[in-house]
Formats: structure tokens, C-alpha cells, sequence
């Protein structure tokens, strides 16, 4: 049985996850902003086979509240050896480029609060000699692009910073796993037309939570992106800064 | 994936602005014009809100309660069917009613009173509803059971999602020994002989359903495959779940009548038509099509109508020989033509579908005018025996026609949301052509 922090517990990815960690029977805690729909989350995750469901209101940007969250959870769970990040917004681009602090806002709560939780958790699962960190980066941290590159940047901040640390916690029986989903059908891009790109959060939890148990480095979920992405990051500079992406 | 919004049928249709229910707490939004989609499995346009907007339901996707020693299920409306055989199924608890996909959300089964095989036992879908949650567009949060505000339940039974947003509702499961499925499969040889074996059968068989040919003509007229069974107890280990899927919309429709004369010859001529002593599994008795995700798709990018009809039994076998001579002269019928009895068993929505006699349900390829005006012989013919047309896979009845299928609507048209509204809707209930 594993012992699983959620964070970002309310999100489409996240729940999806957490539904295929239900059906082994592991023990969840879920943190998000509202409290009641983490209780409709918890009680849905129990009836689906969480051998536990622990509900915990925090907004992510509150990151010194970090060190007291884990205590908690190991407390409630009996331990703790699996995390999942999994907050995050869509941020508005535009608004990003007019605001300072929608920019800083943007930044803290998809990038800094979420390499603030990996550095806390690294060292406790160094301490106890094993343990999986996985979080939710983005195809979108992979290239900078003028839709979305606030956004992009603190994904790409993510993906660097989890990169590191899967180095410094290899030999330390710690596993970080970084996902890099693409399009997504959740709630966040109700109104986008779809194609056949898009995948549905079920399918890509499916995809998560397997990549976690076993310990994957890098997944990119649909499979797909991973080609995709390397094509656009080959595309020298002086082309793609003429491209309309 | 089929774009959300987009109806089983896949008719074209307005642009709809789509707006995601993510929870069972959330208010509605402040649009002028809603409706409510479930997983786009009705046929036509009662899931269709062309030029309004459309909450996408399927959000609302969590169990909140289940009992496995009474089998009461409470659920927000967008669990589909095929969700809640998953988690019931290893309990020994199924669905009490499930039409002939498992891909359907509560919510859409309740606002359709969805029937199935075991009409005839069980009544429709709504029979077997405890009780559930309607939230208004002004705020209003009603608790809708036989007792509690009944004539809102009446109304939102079968009430085409046009109340208000279904959110959460409580089902009575029906105990089974497990998955299994024991009966047999017989041929034939016309229509007489169809209501002779439903009659033999309907005492002794939980679900009974029949598949007609319909390219057959003259002598062959009404020859198909009767299909009974009950659940049975566990034998073995259940069939691995490989599931197919139509990738792409063909450029033009696959099927086409030489298509379809030799699929239905060769499904009536099949060794497998005639099996005195059968066990199925549950998914291809009651879902044989759920095992190719997206098959709506062979009918090309024009898409394709369904025509479900109930007819009452006196004078059933006359009016069906009429109907199925005039498809097969056509030849623009389809692969499944499905015939079965309902039962007594009340409906308790004012606009439900299921009422006692046979009920016949074919696809038809959209050739345009061609088989719109073969679509309206049928109706003339439907309308004469007093018989009704099935809403939930209509795209073209006329109001007059629906008016006098469904001689309620016009007091459940009292409790329809002032914001709610279908394209079906107000196809309907227009001007008396």
C-alpha cells in the first residue's frame, strides 16, 4: 500500500490519478482550496477502494505551510512514500504581459510553489531512504512560445529543477518522475475545439500512475508529444521566432 | 474523441458554446439559453442546444454512496452506466434497467427514461429511481422522488433534460449471481412467430430482444433471430476487454445497400442464430456495438438517422409487415433492426417514451430527402395506430406528429426551466405544420 500525497487534488489529472491509485487500494491525502469538493473527492476515492481518503484546504502559494502539510499527512497516513503536484492554472498570457503581479502570481503558483514542495519532500524521502516525487510539468516548458510562454517558462523552471534532482536522489532509492501531459479535455479547455490530439483525463491518469509506480524518469502522456516535441525543439531560432505558434 | 457536444448521429448542427460542470456544488451559469449533455449517445437533437449553450455534464462524475448490502447507489448524474458495473458488478449488483449501450450518463438516463430488454419485467429506467437532485436556473435546489415533490419527478422523468440540471440521483440496483448471461438464440420465419415466441418467453426470460432482417422481401418478410436470456451464476473467468474503435470518418458512408443485404443474410444464415443452450457475458449481450467505440462513424460525414417507434400490440403485425415492406423496397434501411415487446409496467414520466406493445428501432443513413420522406411514411403509419416515436433517437418528427405521440407535453411544458431549452425542443413544439 502506498502512502500518497495529492496536490492540486481537485484538478482533472490529478483526480483521474487518484482513481487508479483508489482501485490498488492505497491511502490518499488530498490538498486543494475547496474544502467541500475535496470531501466529494475523498468520499468518491473510498467507494472506488482507497483503503483511506484525507482531505487538507491549502492554497498552494502558501508554501511555508509546506513543512507542516507533510507532517500532517504522515501523521493522518501512517507515512508518507508517494507525492503527486498536480496544481497549477492556465494562465492568461495577455493579461501576464500587462500585470506584474499576474506575471509573479503565474510564476509562483505554477513553478516556484511546486519546486518548493519537491525540495521539502527530497529531503524527507532522502531521510527515510526511498520514496516517488512526481509532478506535473508541461509539453508547453519545452519551447517557449508567444501563446503561452509564462506559463511555459515556469513548466520549463519545473522540468530543469526535477531533472536536477532526479540526479541527486538516484542513488538515494528516491524515484523523480516528470510529466509532461499535452492537450488534456478537462474542465480548463472546455470551450477549445478538440482533435484528434486530445486525450481524456482518464486515459492520461492511466498513463501517470503506471509511469509513477514504476519509477519512469520522463513521461510525456499522450506518447505522442514526446516526437512532437522534439521536432519543435529542433527548429533553429531563427525560423521559429517567424512562426505563428 | 467525438467532439463534446457533437449528438450520436453525428447531424450537423449551430456552433453551441460548451461549458464544463465540474462538481455537484457549482451554480449554473448565467447564459440565456442551457442544456444539459451527458456522453452523446441520444441520436438526434434532444442533446442538442444549437446557438445556446450546452453544460457538459460529464464532469459530475462521482459516486457518494453505495450499499452493497440493500444495492442503493447514490451518484452524480454524468457516472455512466458502464462506471457503475464496475464498481457494483464484483458485489453482485447490476443496473436494473440498461439500454443497448452502457456509455450513458444517469443524468441522460433518467431524462430519457431509457428502456431495455427487460422492459417487459422491469418497466423503464425511471421506475427504479429512488430519488434524485434538480437544481433550477433560479437557484432552487428541488429533492424529486415518488413522494417527495412528485410532480417535478414526474416531469423530469423522461422530461428531456428540459426541467433543469439533474445533479445527483439515488438508484435501486438489481441483485445478479455475477456476470453471466444463460439463454439461447433462435431463427424465425416471420412476425406471427415473433409475438408467438415473445409470449412463451416473457414469463420464463428476464430479457428478451429480437433482430430483424430487413433487406428480406416477400416470403421472407419479418424473419429474424429471437434473443432471450437470465443472469445466470459464474462459470468462468470474463473474456478479456480488447475494445475496437472506428478511427476516422470514412469520406463516404460504408453502408450502402449491397452492404447491407449481405451483412443481414449472412447474420440471419450464421451458424451462432440458432444456440439452444448459450452463455454470454454481459458486455456482448446486452452492448454488442459498445465493442467498437465510435461505430456511428461508418455512416460517413452526413451521418445517419435512428427510427424507434412504439406501436400498440393489437394490429402490431399488420403495421410493422407495412413498414418493413416499405424499407426493404427502399433499400435504404440499415444493419440492425431490432423489434421487442414492452410490458405493462407504467412509466412514471409524463413524457416517457415506453408504453405496452412493440417497439421497432432501425438506422437509416442520411441520403437527404430520400430518406426523410421514407421517415415520414413511417410516422403517418405510427401516428394511425396510435403508436409514438422514440425522442431521444428523433432528429426530424414533425410537431404535429410529437404532439400526438405525446399528448402531455403541453402540461409538462409548465415545469420546463424558463432557461432550459433543446434544439429538439423547439423543433417540436413550433407551429402545428
Amino acid at each position: 500500500m502506498r502512502r500518497i500525497l495529492i496536490m492540486g487534488a481537485t484538478s482533472a489529472i490529478a483526480e483521474a490519478t487518484a482513481r487508479e491509485f483508489a482501485l490498488l487500494g492505497d491511502a490518499l491525502m488530498l490538498v486543494g482550496r475547496n474544502a467541500e469538493r475535496l470531501q466529494a473527492i475523498a468520499e468518491d476515492l473510498k467507494l472506488r477502494g482507497a483503503k483511506q481518503a484525507e482531505t487538507y484546504v491549502l492554497d498552494a502559494r502558501e508554501m511555508m505551510a509546506y513543512p507542516k502539510l507533510l507532517d500532517e499527512t504522515s501523521l493522518r497516513l501512517g507515512g508518507l512514500d508517494t507525492a503527486l503536484i498536480a496544481h497549477g492554472t492556465l494562465s492568461d498570457q495577455a493579461l501576464c504581459e500587462t500585470s506584474i503581479e499576474t506575471m509573479l502570481n503565474e510564476f509562483r503558483v505554477n513553478g516556484v510553489s511546486a519546486m518548493v514542495l519537491c525540495a521539502e519532500l527530497a529531503n524527507r524521502f532522502e531521510a527515510q531512504g526511498h520514496g516517488t516525487i512526481a509532478v506535473i510539468s508541461s509539453v508547453a516548458g519545452d519551447r517557449g512560445r508567444q501563446s503561452n510562454y509564462v506559463y511555459g517558462s515556469a513548466k520549463a523552471a519545473v522540468t530543469t529543477f526535477t531533472s536536477g534532482l532526479r540526479q541527486r536522489l538516484y542513488n538515494k532509492g528516491v524515484r523523480v518522475v516528470t510529466i509532461k501531459p499535452g492537450f488534456v479535455d478537462t474542465p480548463m479547455t472546455a470551450s477549445f475545439k478538440k482533435g484528434p490530439l486530445w486525450a481524456s483525463p482518464a486515459s492520461v491518469g492511466k498513463v501517470i500512475a503506471r509511469g509513477m509506480i514504476l519509477g519512469k524518469p520522463v513521461i510525456y502522456v499522450p506518447w505522442f508529444w514526446r516526437g512532437i516535441m522534439s521536432i519543435i525543439k529542433l527548429v533553429p531560432e531563427f525560423v521559429f521566432q517567424r512562426l505563428r505558434i | 474523441m467525438n467532439q463534446p457536444g457533437t449528438a450520436w448521429g453525428r447531424l450537423p448542427g449551430a456552433p453551441q458554446r460548451l461549458v464544463a460542470l465540474t462538481d455537484r456544488f457549482q451554480a449554473l451559469p448565467d447564459e440565456p439559453s442551457l442544456l444539459t449533455f451527458g456522453n452523446g449517445r441520444s441520436y438526434g437533437d434532444v442533446g442538442r442546444n444549437d446557438g445556446g449553450t450546452l453544460l457538459i455534464g460529464r464532469g459530475l462524475d462521482r459516486f457518494i454512496g453505495f450499499d452493497p448490502a440493500t444495492g442503493r447507489l447514490e451518484c452524480e448524474a454524468g457516472v455512466l452506466l458502464s462506471e457503475i458495473i464496475d464498481l457494483v458488478l464484483p458485489s453482485g449488483w447490476f443496473p436494473p434497467v440498461t439500454p443497448g449501450t452502457r456509455f450513458v450518463t444517469v443524468g441522460g438516463a433518467i431524462a430519457n427514461d431509457v428502456h431495455g430488454k427487460n422492459h417487459h419485467r422491469a418497466g423503464s429506467f425511471g421506475n427504479h429511481i429512488l430519488e434524485f437532485e434538480l437544481l433550477r436556473s433560479d437557484g432552487q435546489i428541488l429533492r424529486c422522488s415518488r413522494d417527495q415533490n412528485p410532480d417535478w419527478f414526474a416531469a423530469t422523468v423522461g422530461g428531456l433534460g428540459l426541467t433543469g440540471l439533474i445533479r445527483r440521483a439515488t438508484l435501486q440496483l438489481k441483485r445478479v449471481p455475477g456476470p453471466w448471461i444463460r439463454g439461447d438464440s433462435q431463427r424465425f420465419a416471420n412476425l406471427k412467430a415473433f409475438f408467438a415466441i415473445t409470449a412463451a418467453s416473457d414469463g420464463d426470460y428476464e430479457y428478451t430482444v429480437a433482430w430483424l432482417d430487413c433487406s428480406a422481401t416477400g416470403a421472407n418478410l419479418g424473419r429474424g433471430i429471437f434473443i432471450r436470456g437470465n443472469h445466470a451464476p459464474a462459470t468462468e473467468a470474463p473474456p478479456s476487454g480488447r475494445v475496437l474503435r472506428m478511427p476516422i470518418t470514412p469520406p463516404i458512408s460504408l453502408v450502402n445497400s449491397l452492404s447491407l443485404r449481405a451483412f443481414n443474410t449472412l447474420y440471419y444464415h450464421r451458424p451462432a442464430a440458432q444456440v439452444n443452450q448459450a452463455l454470454w457475458h454481459y458486455r456482448p449481450f446486452f452492448y454488442p456495438l459498445d465493442g467498437i467505440l465510435e461505430w456511428n462513424r461508418m455512416y460517413g460525414p452526413s451521418g445517419f438517422y435512428q427510427y424507434q417507434c412504439v406501436l400498440p400490440t393489437e394490429g402490431a403485425i399488420d403495421i410493422l409487415s407495412e413498414m418493413l415492406g416499405r424499407i426493404g423496397r427502399s433499400g435504404l434501411g440499415s444493419f440492425l433492426l431490432v423489434l421487442k415487446t414492452f410490458g405493462a409496467v407504467p412509466s412514471l414520466g409524463m413524457l416517457s417514451f415506453p408504453r405496452p406493445g412493440a417497439t421497432l428501432a432501425l438506422d437509416f443513413p442520411n441520403r437527404g430527402a430520400e430518406t426523410l420522406a421514407l421517415l415520414n411514411t413511417l410516422d403517418d403509419l405510427t401516428r394511425a395506430a396510435g403508436g409514438a416515436v422514440y425522442p431521444a433517437k428523433d432528429a426530424r418528427m414533425s410537431a404535429a406528429s410529437f404532439q400526438s405521440y405525446f399528448p402531455a407535453w403541453r402540461g409538462f411544458s409548465r415545469y420546463v426551466d424558463p432557461k432550459f431549452s433543446s434544439s429538439f425542443w423547439r423543433r417540436v413544439t413550433g407551429d402545428v405544420a
